[in-house]
C-alpha cells in the first residue's frame, strides 16, 4: 500500500499539528510564564547568548588573534590585568585581563578557548542525544532480549561516573590510535568519549516513552497497512519526549564542557594548539605560584559562569515543564 | 433536636490561589453529623468531595487554604487551632481512612509498629498496653491470625486486609468522626461491601459519627442515614438518605438518580445527565447547574440560589424559592 | 533473598569479566609487548623464546584466561613506565587514594546529608534557599578549579596550609598513613576538602529530591491525618523512606569519590592511584592502564553488591516474605 501524507494523516491524526502544537505548548503559557517570573532564568538566558555570542563571533570581535603566533610578543607577557599593578608591571588597556606567559591577551583567549569547548560540548551532546534516542526507540520498541541488553549496559554505565568513562575511552583509544596522532582525531576521540559517557540518559528517557506508546491502537494500525511501525512511532515519541530530552540536553551540555575542561586540564582532552577553557587553566595554573593567578582564574570563571548559566537554564526548564516540583 | 451536632461546618469555602486568579474548590458549603451518624457525600468526582473532608481536618495540601467558614468539633471551633492543637485532634477525635490501602501504610513499618505508633502518640498506654490494644483491633476488623500479623509488612496483606488494617488505625483510639475518603474505591468489587459494612459497624460500637465520601451512590443508599450532594464544589441538596433517593429535590440529584439502574425494571438505555461538570475556572454565575438543567429559567442564569429548607430536605434550587412564594401568595 | 545475592554475584561476575576483556584487549591493540621487555639488539629468536615463555603464541582465548587467572592472582605484569611490578606499584599507591577518597566521604555526608534533610523539611525557609544557591554554585564548579581556589587562597595568598604532596606519613605494617601525624592532616585537608565539595552539594541535592518526594506520598499524608508528631513523621516515617533510594546514591558517590579522585591529585600532586593513571594514560603504560581498569571496577562491583546488600537491611519488601492469608 502507498503510504501517502494523507493516509499517515488518518492512522496518526492530526501529526503535523501536533508536532506545532507541541511546541506552542512548550513556549506557551505555563513555560513562558515561569520564564518571565524567574529573574535569575532571565538573567541565566541573557548570560548564556551573550557568551555563545562572545565565543563564535570570536574570530571578529576578539581584541587579538590568539591563534596567530606570528602577532605575539614576548614583551607583552605576564601583564597583569588592565586596572592593575601587580610586581611593578602596569596593566595596559589593550590587555584586558592581562596576557600570558607568551604575550597572549586572556581576554581573546577565553573567547576562542570558549569556542572550542562549546563546539566540543555542543558536538558530543548532539551525538549523545542522536544515539540514545535510537538506542531508545529500539530499545523499547523490539523489547525482549535486545532490550534487556542495552537497559543492562546503560544500568551497569550509570554506575560508573561519566567523568571516568570519558578518560579511560579517551585513554584508550587514544593509546590505540597513538601514532596517526593528528589534531582533528583527537577531537573526535573526545567527542566520542564524552558522548559514550552521556548517551544514557536519553535513552532511558525515549525508552519509557516508546514504551507507552507502543501498544497505542495507531501503532497497531500502522502494521495492518504496511507502513514500518517505527516510522510512526518515531513520529508520535519524539514530540511526547521533546521536554524531557531538552531538558537532559541542557545539562548534559553543562556537564559535556565541564567534563571536557577536566580531562583538557588532566592533559588528556583537546590539543594544545587548540586550547580549550580547561587547557588555558591548566597553563596558567603553572603560573599560580609565582603570582600571575589572572592567567588561570578569569579563564575558570569564564568557565564557571558558563556551565552555571547553562545549569540554571537546565534547573528551569525542569522545573517549568514538570509543574508537580512546583 | 437540641443535640450539639459532632461535626458542624459553616459556610466553608476552600481556595487555590493561582496565577489565573483564585480557585473556589469549595464554596460556602454547610452541614453537619449527629452522634452516631453516617453522613453520605457525593458527588461526581471534581465535586470538592474530598477537598471538603480534607478541609475539615485541616490537611490541605499548600497552596489550597480554608478561604472562610466555620468548622465546628462538638461545639469547639476547630479550623482555626494552631497546628499543635489540631494535630492532637487528628487521630485522636477525627480519625481518616483515605482511598488507597496500598499507598495510605508505611512500607517500611510493620502493621503493629504503625497501630502501636498512633496508640501511643493519643494515649498513656505502654509499649505492651498498646500491643495488646493493637492486637485486640486487627481481630477486631477481622484479620485472622493477628497475632502473627501483627509483625508482618504492609506489602504481606492484600488490599482488603490492608485496608482493614488502614480502618484499625482511624478507630484506635475511639474518634468521634471518622472520615472515610472513598474507602472502597480502589478495591475489588468482590469485597467493596464486606469493607462498607465493616466500617459502619465498627463505627457505631465505637460510637463514632462517620463522613462517607463517595462517588458511588448504591453504597450510599446502604450506609448513610443522610446523604449531602456536591456539585462544582457546592452543596446541592442535604438530607435524609430515604428522602433524597426516592424524591430528590435538586435536578441534578434527580439526573443523578436517574442514571442508577433498577432491579426488576427493564431500561434499554440508563438515563444520562447531559453535558460534564464545569472545570473550576469556568463555573457559570448563578446556579453552577443551570448550562445542564433541565428546568432552568431566568433568574438560575443571574442569581446563585441559597439552602432552602423543604422538610427534613435542604436544597440549594430557586425551583423552591418560588414555590414558597406560591404557596405564600395562594395561602 | 539468596537467590537474589547469586543472581547478583553472577551479575558482578560478568561485569567484571567484560572489564577484564577491555583490559585485556588493550594489550592486543597496542604493538608488541615484546619491543618493550627486549633490547633493540635482541635476535629473532630471543624474541621468539621470550614470546613463547609469555604463552603469547597460545590462542587469544587461553591467553585471556591466563590474564584473568594472573589478575584474579594479583598479578598485573610489570610497568613500561616505572619498570617495576605493577602490585608493587599500586601498593604504594593506594594508600594514599584511599585515605583522601575516606576523608572526603566522611566530610561529604556530615554535611550534606544533614543539609539535604532540612532544606527538604523546610524548602522554603531562606537558609534552604541559601543551601540551593551554593549547591547549585558548587555543581557548576569543576572540582579542579576548586582545588586551585583554594590552593590561590590557602597556599598562595594566606601561606597557611602545604598545597602539593603527602607528609607526615607513619607506616603501620606496610600502610603508609598520614592519619596519624598534624603533619599529614595539614597536608590532607586542601585536597579532601575539594574532593568533597562536589559530592557534598551533590549529596545534598539528591536527599532534597528524595525528601520532597516521600513527604508527597499517601502515607505521610496518612501519618499526619492519624496526628502523629511532626518529629515521628519528619524523622521516623519519611527520612527511614529517603533512606533507600539515598543508599544507592551514596554508594555512587562513593564511586564517583574515586573517579574524581584522579583530578583531585593532579591539582594537589597527591600520589595516589589517580596521579598513577593519569601519567600512565600519557604514557601510555598499558599494564597500569589496565590493571587500574580492573582494579576500579572491581571497586564499583563491591560497592553496588554492598548497596544491593543494604537495600535488604532496610526495605522489607525486598525480602521476599510474602503473607499468609488474603
Amino acid at each position: 500500500m502507498a503510504v501517502n501524507a494523507e493516509n499517515l494523516e488518518q492512522l496518526a491524526p492530526g501529526f503535523g499539528a501536533r508536532v506545532v502544537d507541541s511546541f506552542r505548548r512548550f513556549f506557551d503559557g505555563d513555560v513562558f510564564y515561569s520564564f518571565r517570573r524567574s529573574p535569575i532564568t532571565i538573567v541565566a538566558f541573557v548570560v548564556t547568548m551573550m557568551l555563545f555570542f562572545a565565543s563564535f563571533l570570536a574570530p571578529w570581535i576578539a581584541p587579538h588573534n590568539t591563534n596567530d603566533v606570528a602577532s605575539l610578543n614576548l614583551m607583552n607577557a605576564e601583564l597583569p590585568p588592565a586596572w592593575m599593578e601587580v610586581y611593578g608591571v602596569q596593566g595596559s588597556a589593550e590587555f584586558p585581563l592581562g596576557t600570558d606567559n607568551q604575550g597572549r591577551d586572556v581576554l581573546s583567549a577565553i573567547m576562542f578557548g570558549m569556542q572550542i569547548s562549546l563546539l566540543v560540548g555542543f558536538a558530543s551532546v548532539l551525538l549523545a542525544l542522536v544515539f540514545g534516542t535510537i538506542l531508545g526507540l529500539i530499545s523499547g520498541y523490539v523489547g525482549g532480549r535486545t532490550d534487556a541488553i542495552i537497559m543492562r549496559i546503560a544500568d551497569v554505565q550509570l554506575t560508573f561516573p561519566a567523568i571516568l568513562i570519558a578518560l579511560m575511552i579517551d585513554g584508550i583509544a587514544s593509546a590505540v590510535i597513538q601514532g596517526a596522532h593528528g589534531a582533528e582525531v583527537s577531537f573526535v576521540v573526545l567527542i566520542l568519549a564524552i558522548a559514550a559517557s552521556q548517551w544514557v540518559n536519553f535513552a532511558r528517557t525515549v525508552r519509557g516513552s516508546t514504551l507507552v506508546e507502543k501498544n497505542k491502537e495507531y501503532v497497531q494500525a500502522a502494521k495492518v497497512i504496511g507502513i514500518h511501525p517505527i516510522m510512526i512511532m518515531l513520529r508520535h515519541v519524539l514530540p511526547n519526549v521533546t521536554g524531557p530530552v531538552l531538558v537532559i540536553a541542557t545539562l548534559s551540555l553543562a556537564l559535556a564542557v565541564l567534563t571536557e575542561a577536566t580531562l583538557s586540564f588532566l592533559g588528556v582532552g583537546v590539543p594544545v594548539t587548540q586550547p580549550s577553557l580547561g587547557t588555558l587553566i591548566r597553563i596558567g595554573n603553572d603560573f599560580l605560584f609565582s603570582g600571575q593567578w589572572w592567567m588561570t582564574i578569569f579563564p575558570g570563571a569564564a568557565l564557571v559562569i558558563l556551565v552555571l548559566a547553562v545549569n540554571l537554564l537546565g534547573d528551569w526548564l525542569r522545573d517549568a515543564l514538570n509543574p508537580k516540583l512546583r | 433536636m437540641a443535640q450539639t451536632p459532632v461535626l458542624e461546618v459553616r459556610n466553608l469555602r476552600v481556595e487555590f490561589p493561582t496565577r489565573k486568579g483564585t480557585l473556589v474548590a469549595v464554596d460556602d458549603i454547610s452541614f453537619h453529623v449527629n452522634e452516631g451518624e453516617v453522613l453520605g457525600v457525593v458527588g461526581e468526582s471534581g465535586a470538592g468531595k474530598s477537598m471538603t473532608g480534607t478541609a475539615v481536618i485541616n490537611l490541605l495540601e499548600p497552596p489550597g487554604r480554608i478561604g472562610g467558614g466555620e468548622v465546628y468539633l462538638d461545639g469547639r471551633r476547630i479550623d482555626n487551632l494552631p497546628y499543635e492543637q489540631m494535630r492532637r485532634i487528628r487521630g485522636r477525635q477525627i480519625g481518616m481512612v483515605f482511598q488507597d490501602p496500598l499507598t495510605s501504610l508505611n512500607p517500611l513499618y510493620t502493621v503493629g509498629r504503625q497501630l502501636i505508633e498512633t496508640i501511643r502518640t493519643h494515649t498513656d498506654l505502654s509499649e505492651q498496653g498498646a500491643r495488646k490494644r493493637a492486637l485486640e483491633l486487627l481481630a477486631e476488623v477481622g484479620i485472622p491470625s493477628a497475632e502473627r500479623r501483627i509483625d508482618q509488612y504492609p506489602h504481606q496483606f492484600s488490599g482488603g486486609m490492608r485496608q482493614r488494617v488502614v480502618i484499625a488505625l482511624a478507630l484506635c483510639v475511639n474518634p468521634r468522626l471518622v472520615i472515610a475518603d472513598e474507602p472502597t474505591t480502589a478495591l475489588d468489587v468482590s469485597i467493596q461491601a464486606q469493607i462498607i459494612a465493616l466500617l459502619k459497624k465498627l463505627c457505631h460500637e465505637h460510637g463514632a459519627a462517620v463522613m462517607l465520601i463517595t462517588h458511588d451512590m448504591g453504597v450510599i443508599a446502604e450506609t448513610a442515614d443522610r446523604v449531602a450532594v456536591m456539585y462544582a464544589g457546592r452543596l446541592a441538596e442535604v438530607g435524609p438518605v430515604q428522602q433524597v433517593i426516592q424524591q430528590a429535590k435538586h435536578p441534578y440529584t434527580e439526573g443523578l438518580m436517574g442514571s442508577i439502574p433498577k432491579v426488576g425494571h427493564h431500561t434499554d438505555r440508563l438515563a444520562q445527565i447531559e453535558g460534564s461538570m464545569p472545570r473550576l475556572t469556568e463555573i457559570p454565575n448563578g446556579c453552577a447547574y443551570h448550562p445542564r438543567c433541565p428546568k432552568a429559567f431566568a433568574r438560575c442564569f443571574a442569581e446563585r440560589p441559597d439552602l432552602i429548607t423543604q422538610g427534613a430536605t435542604d436544597v440549594s434550587c430557586w425551583l423552591y424559592d418560588e414555590e414558597l412564594q406560591r404557596v405564600e401568595a395562594h395561602g | 533473598m539468596f537467590a537474589f545475592i547469586v543472581q547478583r554475584m553472577f551479575q558482578a561476575i560478568l561485569v567484571m569479566l567484560a572489564v577484564a576483556l577491555v583490559a585485556f584487549s588493550l594489550f592486543q591493540f597496542v604493538g608488541d609487548p615484546i619491543n618493550n621487555m627486549v633490547g633493540q639488539d635482541a635476535t629473532e629468536e630471543q624474541r621468539e623464546a621470550l614470546r613463547e615463555r609469555l604463552g603469547l603464541n597460545d590462542p587469544v582465548p587461553i591467553q585471556f584466561a591466563k590474564f584473568v587467572i594472573n589478575t584474579a592472582q594479583g598479578d598485573f605484569g610489570v610497568s613500561y613506565r616505572i619498570g617495576q611490578s605493577v602490585d608493587v606499584v599500586l601498593a604504594d599507591r593506594l594508600p594514599a587514594t584511599l585515605e583522601l577518597v575516606f576523608v572526603a566521604a566522611i566530610l561529604a555526608l556530615l554535611f550534606g546529608v544533614p543539609m539535604g534533610i532540612y532544606s527538604g523539611l523546610h524548602r522554603d525557609s531562606i537558609l534552604s534557599r541559601l543551601f540551593q544557591t551554593i549547591s547549585l554554585i558548587g555543581i557548576s564548579l569543576p572540582t579542579f578549579l576548586i582545588g586551585i581556589l583554594l590552593i590561590l587562597v590557602f597556599g598562595v595568598w594566606l601561606q597557611a596550609l602545604p598545597t602539593f604532596g603527602r607528609r607526615g606519613l607513619i607506616d603501620i605494617g606496610g600502610w603508609d598513613t598520614g592519619l596519624l601525624t598534624i603533619d599529614g592532616w595539614r597536608s590532607l585537608i586542601l585536597p579532601a576538602t575539594t574532593l568533597a565539595l562536589f559530592q557534598l552539594t551533590l549529596i545534598m541535592r539528591l536527599i532534597r529530591a528524595e525528601m520532597l518526594e516521600v513527604l508527597r506520598t499517601d502515607y505521610i499524608k496518612f501519618a499526619r491525618a492519624r496526628g502523629l508528631k511532626n518529629r515521628a513523621i519528619n524523622y521516623g516515617h519519611a527520612l527511614k523512606n529517603t533512606l533507600v533510594p539515598v543508599i544507592t546514591i551514596m554508594g555512587l558517590q562513593i564511586g564517583s569519590l574515586l573517579a574524581f579522585s584522579i583530578i583531585t591529585e593532579t591539582v594537589f600532586q597527591w600520589p595516589g592511584m589517580g596521579l598513577l593513571i593519569i601519567q600512565a594514560i600519557q604514557f601510555v603504560d598499558i599494564p597500569v592502564m589496565s590493571t587500574y581498569l580492573v582494579l576500579i571496577a572491581f571497586f564499583f562491583v563491591m560497592i553496588n553488591l554492598m548497596v544491593d546488600l543494604l537495600y535488604f537491611v532496610v526495605d522489607p519488601r525486598l525480602r521476599g516474605e510474602r503473607g499468609g492469608a488474603h
